[in-house]
C-alpha cells in the first residue's frame, strides 16, 4: 500500500469531517437559549478570569469610607469594611467558580462511575450501590455538609469532596438509567458475545452512549454547586473574612444594603447570571442531542419511562 | 343529535373516491405522495403494497385526510360515502374521524393506553349513550373474537397478547361501523397463524358491514390474502393498480414484477431476487419514472417525463409505457442443496433454559453439520431465539452440554475459548441496536478484530475494508456512522462484523424480520452465496417458512420449547409430520390463498 493511500485510509475513519462538526455547531446554536446561554456564562468567566489584571484598587485594601456611595474612584462604592467594591467583585469570583467546577467534576465523575456499574453490572452490584446511595440521600444533605465542615475545618478540598459526595448519589441515579437503556443493547450482548471483559465494554460501549446524559447533569450540577458554594461562603465556611469572595460579600454587606446596596446586588446578580447561564445552555445541549444532531444521541423514543422511574425517586 | 355515518349515500357513487391527492411538505416545496386517484365499493377490501419510504402509510393517513406533522395535503379530493372530507371543518372532521372513517395502528401495544383498561378504550369509542352498555361491548369483543366475557374487559393491556391487543384496536375501529378503515400494517408484529385468524376477522368484519378498507402493507403475500384489489406504490405514485389476481398473476409494472420476485413462494422452491439499486428518497423532485434508474426496460421516454396511468385491462392500470415488453426474467435456478454433512460442526444435547424459575427449553436435542444451513422455525414465543442465544453463548441461565467440533463447548461465553467464540458468530434480530452508534461502521469492525487477532493498523483497515466488500458495501461504508446506515445496509455490515472473523458458523436471529421484502431477498441471496463459498454452517432462525426454503438444507421446528420436527427442507414443505408444522405451513400467507380469500365477500 503506498503511503498515500495509507494516509488515505486513515484519514477514513479518524478524522471527523469538519462540515459535519460545523453543522452540529451551528444546529445547536439554533436552538433559542444556547445563545443567551453561551453569552451570559463567557460574560461571567470573563469577570472571573481577567477581573483580578484590571482591579483598581486591591480586594483587601480599604480605601474609603464604609458603605461609601458610588462615585468616579469606586464605581460601586465601598463595602462594610471601606474597601471597594468594584475590585472585590472583580477578584471575588475566582474561589467559587474553581470550587464548583472541581465539585462538580469530582461529583459527576463519582455518580458516573457508581451509577454505570450499577446499570451495567445489574443484580448484588447494583443493590448495593443504590442502596448505600439511598442511605446518604436519607441525610439532609446541607446540614451533613456544615457538620463536616465546622468540625474538620474549611478548607478548600474538603469543601469540593463534600459538594461532590453531595452531588454523586442524585447524579449515580440518573446515569444508570440511562446505562440500564444502553446495557440492554444488542450492540453490549454483541460485546460479551465475543469475550469482551466487563470493563472494556463499560468503557467502550456505555461510556460514549451516556455522554450526553452526563453533560446534561455536569451543568446542572454546576449550578447546584455555585448556590451551594455561595451558601457556604454566605456562613463564612469557605474562606476567611478578608478574601473577597461573592458569597462572602452578601453575608458582610447585607447590614449596610440601604447606604450601598451595589455591595449585595452585584455578586447576587453575577450568580444569578452565572447560573442562568449555564442551564440555558445545558438545557439547550439535552434538547440538541436528544433530537439526534450527534451521532448515537439518545433518541425520545428509547428513554422508556419505566427505566427512568426504576428505584425509588 | 348529528350522526354522520346515517346519512344518506348518493346513488351511483363508489363509497370511498379519491381523486388526484395530493400530500406535500408544509413549505409545498416536496411531494410526498403525488396523484393518487382510487375508488373502493362498501365491503371491498383495497391492498397498499410498497417499500419502506414508499410513502404507503403517508398515503393511507391521507386517506383520513390526515398528515403527520410537516406535512400538508396539497390537493385532490375525499369523498367518502358522499361526504368531501377535504371541505369539512376541522371541528367536524374530528367528529367524523372514529364514526365515518378509522384508523388501525401498526403497533397495538403502543396506540392503547396502559393506564386504562379494555372495557374503558372500547367505551370511548361508542356514542356517549352507548358507553355504559355493557352488552354492546361485548358484542364488540364477539365480532373480532375475543372471550366475550366480563373480565377481559377489565383487563390491561399489557395483560394481552400482541394478537388480542390488535383484535380490540379492530374491535375500536369497527365499534361505530365506520365507511372506510384504514389499517397500516396491523398484522406485521404478528406471527403467521395470529396473523392468519386477524386477516380472516377483518375479511369477515368489512363483508358483513359493508365497511371499505384501505390495508397498507409491505408484504404482497399478506395483501393477497386479503385484498381483493392491490395498489402498488412508488416513490408516492400508484404505479400499478388492479385486481390482485390479475396484478400477481400478470404484474405489468416492472417494480411490481421485482416486488412479487422478492418475495420468498412457501409452495415454490425457487430462490428469491432482491431488486438492485435504492429506492429514491421520500419526496425526491421527479419529473418522470421514479423507478426508471433502478428499471432493466428503462428507454428515453421515461426518463423525459412522467408515465401517466393507462388501463391496459379490466380495472387494471398501469404507470408504466413499456407494461407490454416483459423483461427477461432471470431464470430462477432451485437453491443448490449440498449434500448434507456427515461430520457435525455443532451438537446440542438436552439444552434447557429458564428465565428465573420458568423453564422456556425443555431438553433440546439437535446438530448442524460443517457448511449445512439448518433453519430454526417456530411461533413467537416457542423458544426458537433462545436456543439460539444459548448456542451463542448469550444465555447464561441454561443446562444440558453442547459440543463443537467434538469438544464440549461450554454454555456461558466467559467460559468459552477465544477460539470458540471466533468461529462461532451471532447476528441480531434488529439491525439498529446491534451497532454502537457512537463508533463507525469500519471501527466497530476493526474492535472486533483486534479482539481476535494482533494486526497493524494497515493489515487492520484492510480486513475491514475486504469484509465489507464481502457484503457488497462500498469501503466509503467504513467512515460512516450507523444512522446513516438504512436498515438492510445495517444488516449487511453486521454480516460484515461477522464475516471478518473468519467464522465456521452463523447464528442468525430472525436477521430479515425488520428489513422489507425486498431488502430481506437480497441478504438472503447473500448468506446462500456465502453459504456456497466459504463452506460457512448457519443456523437460520425464522418464524417465516418462505424463507426457509431459499436458504436452507434442514428444517428443525420448535413449539414451546420443544423440537417438535426436523428433517431436510424439501421433506417437511412437502409431508409435515407433526401438527406444529402443517399448522405454519397452512397459515403462512401465500400467492394461491385467493381461491379462499375475498371471494367470500
Amino acid at each position: 500500500m503506498s503511503a498515500a493511500a495509507r494516509s488515505a485510509a486513515r484519514s477514513a475513519w479518524t478524522v471527523r469531517s469538519v462540515p459535519a462538526w460545523m453543522r452540529g455547531a451551528r444546529a445547536f446554536f439554533a436552538r433559542g437559549g444556547a445563545i443567551w446561554g453561551a453569552a451570559l456564562t463567557a460574560a461571567v468567566l470573563l469577570v472571573v478570569a481577567i477581573g483580578p489584571f484590571v482591579a483598581h484598587y486591591s480586594p483587601i485594601d480599604f480605601v474609603g469610607a464604609p458603605f461609601e456611595s458610588p462615585s468616579l474612584d469606586m464605581p460601586l462604592g465601598a463595602d462594610i469594611m471601606g474597601r471597594d467594591v468594584l475590585s472585590r467583585v472583580l477578584s471575588g469570583g475566582t474561589v467559587i467558580l474553581s470550587l464548583s467546577a472541581l465539585a462538580t467534576v469530582l461529583g459527576v465523575a463519582l455518580g458516573g462511575l457508581l451509577g454505570i456499574s450499577a446499570g451495567y453490572l445489574k443484580g448484588a452490584a447494583d443493590d448495593l450501590i443504590m442502596r448505600t446511595l439511598d442511605v446518604l440521600l436519607a441525610f439532609p444533605q446541607t446540614i451533613l455538609a456544615l457538620l463536616f465542615v465546622s468540625v474538620l475545618g474549611s478548607s478548600f478540598l474538603l469543601i469540593a469532596l463534600l459538594v461532590a459526595a453531595i452531588h454523586a448519589p442524585q447524579v449515580a441515579r440518573v446515569i444508570r438509567a440511562a446505562a440500564l437503556r444502553v446495557a440492554g443493547e444488542d450492540f453490549v450482548e454483541y460485546a460479551k458475545g465475543i469475550g469482551i471483559p466487563p470493563l472494556k465494554i463499560m468503557v467502550r460501549e456505555i461510556v460514549p452512549n451516556v455522554i450526553g446524559p452526563l453533560l446534561v447533569e455536569g451543568g446542572l450540577r454546576f449550578t447546584y454547586s455555585i448556590a451551594l458554594i455561595a451558601g457556604l461562603s454566605f456562613l463564612g465556611l469557605a474562606q476567611d473574612p478578608p478574601a473577597a469572595n461573592w458569597g462572602l460579600m452578601l453575608n458582610e454587606n447585607r447590614i449596610g444594603l440601604t447606604q450601598n446596596p451595589w455591595a449585595v446586588v452585584v455578586p447576587v446578580a453575577l450568580i444569578a447570571i452565572l447560573t442562568v447561564g449555564v442551564n440555558l445552555l445545558t438545557d439547550a445541549y439535552g434538547s440538541w442531542a436528544v433530537q439526534g444532531n450527534r451521532p448515537g444521541a439518545p433518541q425520545p423514543a428509547d428513554i422508556k419511562a419505566a427505566e427512568i422511574l426504576d428505584g425509588p425517586l | 343529535m348529528r350522526s354522520p355515518v346515517s346519512s344518506p349515500v348518493s346513488c351511483g357513487e363508489a363509497a370511498v373516491v379519491v381523486r388526484g391527492l395530493r400530500v406535500t411538505t408544509a413549505d409545498g416545496r416536496r411531494c410526498l405522495v403525488d396523484d393518487a386517484s382510487l375508488e373502493l365499493e362498501a365491503g371491498e377490501v383495497l391492498g397498499i403494497v410498497g417499500e419502506s419510504g414508499s410513502g404507503k402509510t403517508t398515503l393511507g393517513l391521507a386517506l383520513l385526510h390526515h398528515c403527520r406533522r410537516g406535512l400538508r395535503i396539497g390537493g385532490g379530493t375525499i369523498r367518502v360515502a358522499g361526504r368531501d372530507l377535504g371541505g369539512a371543518a376541522p371541528g367536524d372532521l374530528r367528529q367524523l374521524r372514529g364514526r365515518l372513517v378509522c384508523y388501525v395502528p401498526q403497533d397495538p401495544a403502543s396506540a392503547l393506553n396502559p393506564a386504562l383498561r379494555i372495557g374503558t378504550q372500547l367505551a370511548e369509542c361508542l356514542e356517549p349513550r352507548a358507553r355504559r352498555d355493557r352488552t354492546r361491548l361485548l358484542d364488540l369483543l364477539r365480532a373480532v373474537k375475543l372471550p366475550p366475557q366480563a373480565n377481559f374487559l377489565e383487563s390491561f393491556p399489557h395483560q394481552l397478547s400482541g394478537g388480542q391487543l390488535q383484535r380490540v384496536a379492530i374491535a375500536m375501529a369497527f365499534a361505530n361501523r365506520p365507511r372506510l378503515i384504514v389499517m397500516d400494517e396491523p398484522t406485521t408484529g404478528l406471527d403467521v397463524t395470529t396473523q392468519a385468524h386477524v386477516l380472516e376477522t377483518v375479511r369477515q368484519l368489512c363483508g358483513q358491514h359493508a365497511v371499505a378498507a384501505i390495508y397498507v402493507s409491505h408484504d404482497i403475500a399478506v395483501v393477497a390474502a386479503i385484498a381483493r384489489r392491490v395498489a402498488v406504490v412508488y416513490a408516492g405514485r400508484i404505479v400499478e393498480i388492479g385486481p390482485t389476481e390479475r396484478v400477481l398473476r400478470h404484474p405489468a409494472h416492472p417494480y411490481t414484477r421485482a416486488l412479487i420476485h422478492a418475495v420468498p413462494d412457501i409452495d415454490d422452491a425457487t430462490p428469491v431476487s432482491g431488486i438492485p439499486g435504492h429506492a429514491p428518497e421520500a419526496g425526491a423532485e421527479s419529473s418522470c419514472c421514479s423507478f426508471a434508474p433502478r428499471c432493466t426496460l428503462a428507454v428515453d421516454a421515461c426518463r423525459e417525463r412522467l408515465p401517466a396511468l393507462v388501463v391496459i385491462a379490466a380495472a387494471h392500470e398501469v404507470r408504466c409505457p413499456r407494461s407490454a415488453d416483459p423483461e427477461p426474467v432471470p431464470p430462477r435456478g432451485p437453491v443448490a442443496v449440498r449434500a448434507a454433512s456427515v461430520r457435525p460442526l455443532l451438537a446440542a444435547h438436552g439444552l434447557r433454559a429458564f428465565y428465573g424459575r420458568r423453564e422456556v427449553l425443555h431438553g433440546v436435542s439437535f446438530a448442524v453439520g460443517a457448511g449445512e444451513c439448518v433453519a430454526l422455525v417456530g411461533e413467537s414465543g416457542s423458544g426458537k431465539t433462545t436456543l439460539a442465544r444459548c448456542i451463542g453463548g448469550l444465555h447464561g441461565e441454561a443446562g444440558g452440554s453442547m459440543t463443537f467440533h467434538g469438544e464440549t463447548l461450554p454454555l456461558d461465553t466467559r467460559r468459552r475459548s477465544a477460539a470458540a467464540r471466533r468461529r462461532i458468530q451471532y447476528i441480531f434480530q434488529n439491525p439498529y441496536g446491534s451497532f454502537n452508534p457512537r463508533r463507525s461502521i469500519g471501527a466497530s469492525l476493526a474492535l472486533t478484530l483486534a479482539q481476535f487477532e494482533t494486526l497493524s493498523g494497515s493489515e487492520r483497515r484492510a480486513k475491514v475494508l475486504a469484509a465489507l466488500d464481502q457484503v457488497s458495501l462500498p469501503a466509503s461504508m467504513a467512515d460512516r456512522y450507523p444512522r446513516d446506515l438504512s436498515g438492510g445496509q445495517r444488516q449487511r455490515a453486521a454480516i460484515a462484523r461477522a464475516l471478518i472473523t473468519d467464522p465456521e458458523l452463523l447464528v442468525c436471529d430472525e436477521i430479515t424480520s425488520a428489513l422489507d421484502v425486498s431488502v430481506q431477498a437480497v441478504i438472503t441471496v447473500l448468506l446462500s452465496e456465502l453459504q456456497r463459498e466459504r463452506g460457512l454452517a448457519m443456523l437460520f432462525v425464522t418464524h417465516n417458512l418462505a424463507v426457509v426454503r431459499g436458504i436452507a438444507q434442514r428444517v428443525v421446528v420448535m413449539q414451546e420449547g420443544n423440537l417438535v420436527e426436523e428433517g431436510p427442507t424439501d421433506a417437511v414443505m412437502r409431508r409435515p409430520q407433526s401438527d406444529e408444522t402443517k399448522r405454519l405451513l397452512r397459515d403462512a400467507p401465500r400467492f394461491t390463498a385467493k381461491a379462499r380469500g375475498c371471494d367470500t365477500l
